[in-house]
């Protein structure tokens, strides 16, 4: 240091040299600023990558092409026989997609006889028709024989047909939708039988390998189902956890492996949890596969860890003056950390919580190794039933290859997102709200 | 009697015992609860506790313990012929036995006495009440699903007694313990504090429940296959071979998938430790207040996004563009344009990998650079250095050790990530260096192997487990290491 010193005293004379020397060093300066600065925004540019692209592939999944055409339920395709009165399985297995061709093929004209035409017509409509108009014959048989105005959810190549996501510039041979088929869209819009409408059922429906009858709705039933048990068992036993932690344990050897061991849970991979859920919970203890109870219990155990360090944090910050105060009035050191330090530290351990259980909603791999991944039509009535998660909906959908289901994939995952958001503003306000600073 | 009913019985003597209890002592202290040792509630939920506690102790013992002690007698009665049986038969023959069982409660008495144990009219009588058989029931079984049925009725009632019996003996017991002088409140919290470290120890217990049915299922993979082809094999080739061939049992080298895992993870390290780095830098020593405000939580908002969400943003995105984006180049470069990465390779999921693990360095190393002592900077500044130079020679050397651990920390979320390289990475198992390439990580055949119906004895489902104890000891390793490493830090400058 001393020679760089008295090396400078001797080059005094020479100011041009030593402003070099700043000139450099506030460039590198500048140009520190400016990696700091690119690599920040390199986070945020992605983040809005991210956002842009889900969002912009997926708002066109809440809107479903539908065709409302007058349809008529034939006494001779539906009951040709008229048995219904003592064979009412006749109702639910007759040929409801015949009904809605005939239909469709009346309204655009295609004679019964054009075979081709009237499979081309076929595949105008989605399979769920079938569903569809055997719930509204079987609930209803008097409709039988009458005509109605129905909509029918369009098939899923024409949906995106009618996004525009299908390119029709390319050869017919090569995309999906024929130019027949594209002729009659365009005459059905422009009589009004084929019009977009908001998609409830991307919300309710079940598993379908249909993309326009496919929905989210057993998802949300299952991850409702797991964020109850998640809730209902990790926020009493963390709570628990870091009460004896943080205030009664002794400080020895078993209280600091106990600590080593919660902080390392945390960062276990979150697949790890799958495996000790698959090998414990189905293999030993012999619960259902698929079930969402399963699931609860796996994330459970995997948002424990986070409530814990959470909630342990919240009990350091209620200062110790409160814990005099009550123990000098006569309390118990029970009483004084339920009736005071608990109550006092409650925002910050429900803010952990609604933290730890927005993990745990996002969270795929563990559930699809205790078999999420399973095609659940019908709603679970009970946590035992076999039901799936959103996440693991999401995933299901990604592996398929329909262009459809590509927007429904972002649509999903634009239903998942929101629900995250809500629960991290609610933990938000919570904090603002409720937290004291002392 | 049905447990949930006993339960609801339970705590309906759990209320009135604490009501009763409550009243008793008041009476006792004549009305004036300072007299009273402890405050009347807690005399209350005394007597409750000890009325509850040891029956519902009782209780799940008992239907832990006695279905365990039939199932053995209802074996045991079995003929000479059967239990000469395989187990697995005998296993069959006891479902069967079960299943007749719980079919006979379904069916009324008139109805069984018509059948009179004739087994071909038992299984259609009980097909028609929705209870299918597997086969014709041989009539022991018939016999010994009596059996079961009577046994399970009598420990029923018996579990029924003793639980009621032990909750009055207990809520009598305590009952007259009741007195002005009388602790309560130290009985009570007691039971508290015990249950506080119950459930303190359930951490124990996951860590214990994960390294022993890792280790028990991995072990019986190990006995198929020895150990050392598993960890040094550099062929992963797990063949769905038929039951029986020997010679087809596939090969399982982890190695390809270890490197794999590495490749990818050092991938991802590379776009996020510049980027989550010097985020950390500007934020912590240059922004003002109002952009860390803003930027911190965008970051933020990168680490609460679902990792199936980057899944499937690589799949659908960034996989494509980098397809394109080469074979764009490449016609450029050469006139050919075939595209030299692959949609789904191992730069596209460490790319997006290390999009993901951005905030986890940066929200990491911001705290550790704000805990270097001001006084150091205020030191390096006072001397003439630029802030910049304050940062490179001065904070980054004093937040190195930390700065490391935090490292550690996010390379093994790295390694231990999933849905990002199942849908990114490929499924192909193969040792290259090319980072256009697919490769398959340690991950992503865990989930391959288990996922689908498959039967857990077979090696081909065993080695998850195998996998799985490997990844959890690779990233417990990592763990441990980082947070010495932070919390020696943390002490340094404390």
């Amino acid at each position: 240091m001393t020679d760089v010193v008295s090396s400078t005293a001797g080059v005094l004379a020479k100011p041009a040299r030593r402003d070099i020397g700043i000139k450099r060093r506030y460039a590198a300066e500048r140009r520190f600023r400016a990696y700091g600065i690119a690599a920040l925004s390199f986070g945020i540019l992605f983040l809005m990558l991210l956002l842009w692209s889900v969002v912009s592939k997926g708002y066109t999944a809440f809107q479903q092409t539908m065709i409302t055409i007058p349809v008529e339920f034939s006494q001779q395709i539906i009951d040709k026989d008229n048995v219904r009165a003592t064979d009412p399985a006749k109702l639910m297995t007759a040929n409801y997609p015949i009904v809605a061709r005939n239909a469709l093929a009346k309204v655009l004209g295609v004679a019964e006889t054009d075979r081709q035409g009237l499979r081309a017509v076929n595949q105008m409509i989605s399979d769920g028709v079938r569903g569809q108009l055997r719930d509204m014959v079987v609930s209803d048989p008097e409709i039988i024989g009458t005509t109605q105005t129905v909509s029918l959810l369009a098939a899923g190549d024409i949906d995106s047909a009618v996004k525009g996501q299908i390119n029709l510039d390319v050869a017919e041979t090569s995309r999906k939708v024929s130019d027949q088929q594209v002729g009659w869209m365009k005459q059905l819009t422009d009589s009004g039988a084929l019009a977009k409408e908001f998609n409830t059922g991307i919300f309710f429906n079940g598993a379908s390998s249909r993309p326009e009858a496919a929905g989210v709705g057993v998802a949300l039933i299952g991850s409702f189902y797991m964020m109850l048990i998640v809730l209902v068992l990790s926020l009493p036993i963390g709570v628990a956890a870091s009460i004896y932690l943080e205030e009664f344990a002794p400080k020895n050897r078993f209280t600091d492996l106990i600590e080593v061991n919660i902080n390392n849970l945390a960062a276990v991979p979150s697949i790890v949890y799958g495996l000790l859920g698959l090998a414990v919970f189905i293999n030993f203890m012999g619960l259902p596969r698929s079930a969402s109870l399963v699931g609860g219990l796996v994330l459970t155990l995997m948002t424990l860890p986070t409530i814990i360090i959470a909630t342990r944090a919240a009990l350091k910050a209620v200062p110790p003056s409160i814990r005099a105060a009550a123990l000098g009035l006569g309390a118990s050191k029970m009483q004084t950390i339920f009736h005071h330090v608990l109550p006092l530290a409650m925002p910050g351990i429900l803010t952990g919580t609604i933290i730890g259980l927005a993990h745990a909603l996002g969270e795929t791999a563990p559930l699809l190794l205790i078999g999420m991944v399973a095609f659940v039509a019908n709603y679970p009535t009970t946590p035992m039933d076999p039901s799936t998660a959103l996440p693991v909906q999401i995933y299901m959908w990604a592996n398929e290859a329909e262009r459809a289901f590509v927007e429904r994939t972002s649509g999903a995952i634009m239903i998942l997102l929101l629900f995250l958001i809500l629960m991290n503003v609610g933990a938000i306000l919570l904090r603002r709200r409720f937290e004291r600073r002392w | 009697m049905s447990t949930p009913l006993i339960l609801l019985i339970l705590a309906i003597i759990a209320i009135a015992c604490y009501v009763v209890g409550t009243r008793h002592a008041l009476a006792i202290a004549g009305g004036r609860s300072s007299k009273l040792h402890s405050r009347p509630g807690y005399y209350g939920t005394f007597v409750a506790l000890c009325a509850v506690l040891p029956s519902v102790l009782i209780l799940a013992a008992w239907l832990v313990v006695s279905p365990l002690y039939i199932n053995s007698t209802v074996l045991d009665g079995f003929p000479e012929d059967v239990k000469a049986r395989s187990p697995a038969e005998q296993g069959l023959s006891f479902g069967m036995v079960s299943s007749l069982a719980r079919g006979m409660n379904v069916l009324s008495l008139d109805e069984i006495e018509r059948i009179g144990g004739n087994p071909v009219e038992l299984r259609a009588a009980l097909g028609a009440k929705g209870v299918p058989l597997a086969g014709d029931p041989e009539p022991y079984m018939v016999e010994s699903a009596g059996d079961l049925n009577v046994m399970t009725k009598i420990s029923n009632w018996v579990m029924t007694a003793v639980v009621l019996l032990a909750a009055l003996i207990g809520a009598g017991f305590s009952y007259t313990r009741i007195a002005p002088r009388f602790r309560a409140r130290n009985r009570v919290e007691k039971v508290i504090l015990a249950s506080l470290v119950v459930a303190s120890s359930i951490a124990i217990l996951t860590t214990v429940g994960i390294v022993a049915s890792m280790l028990t299922e991995a072990t019986h993979f190990f006995t198929s296959i020895p150990p050392w082809e598993f960890f040094f094999g550099t062929v992963w080739d797990p063949r769905f071979a038929a039951a029986g061939a020997t010679d087809s049992a596939g090969q399982f080298g982890l190695i390809p998938l270890l490197l794999g895992t590495l490749y990818i993870g050092f991938v991802a390290m590379l776009v996020a430790v510049p980027s989550g780095l010097f985020s950390a830098i500007y934020m912590s020593e240059y922004a003002s207040r109002g952009v860390r405000s803003v930027a911190k939580p965008l970051l933020e908002v990168l680490a609460g996004i679902p990792t199936i969400v980057y899944g499937f943003f690589a799949l659908t995105t960034v996989g494509p563009f980098l397809r394109d984006l080469s074979s764009q180049l490449n016609g450029l470069v050469t006139g050919d344009y075939a595209n030299f990465i692959q949609a789904q390779s191992v730069l596209t999921a460490g790319f997006v990998m290390g999009i993901m693990l951005i905030p986890y360095v940066s929200s990491l190393s911001d705290d550790i650079i704000t805990a270097v002592p001001g006084t150091l900077r205020d030191g390096s500044l006072g001397l003439g250095a630029t802030q910049s130079e304050t940062i490179k020679k001065v904070v980054l050397p004093a937040a190195l050790p930390g700065i490391v651990g935090a490292l550690l920390m996010t390379a093994s979320r790295a390694i231990g990530e999933t849905m990002i390289v199942v849908l990114a990475a490929g499924v192909a198992a193969r040792m290259q260096l090319n980072p256009f390439e697919p490769m398959t990580t340690v991950t992503v055949k865990i989930v391959s192997q288990l996922t689908g119906d498959l039967e857990f004895t077979s090696p081909q489902t065993l080695v998850a487990f195998a996998l799985g104890i490997t990844l959890f000891a690779i990233t417990l390793c990592l763990n441990i290491y980082a947070l010495y490493i932070v919390r020696k830090y943390r002490e340094q400058y404390e």
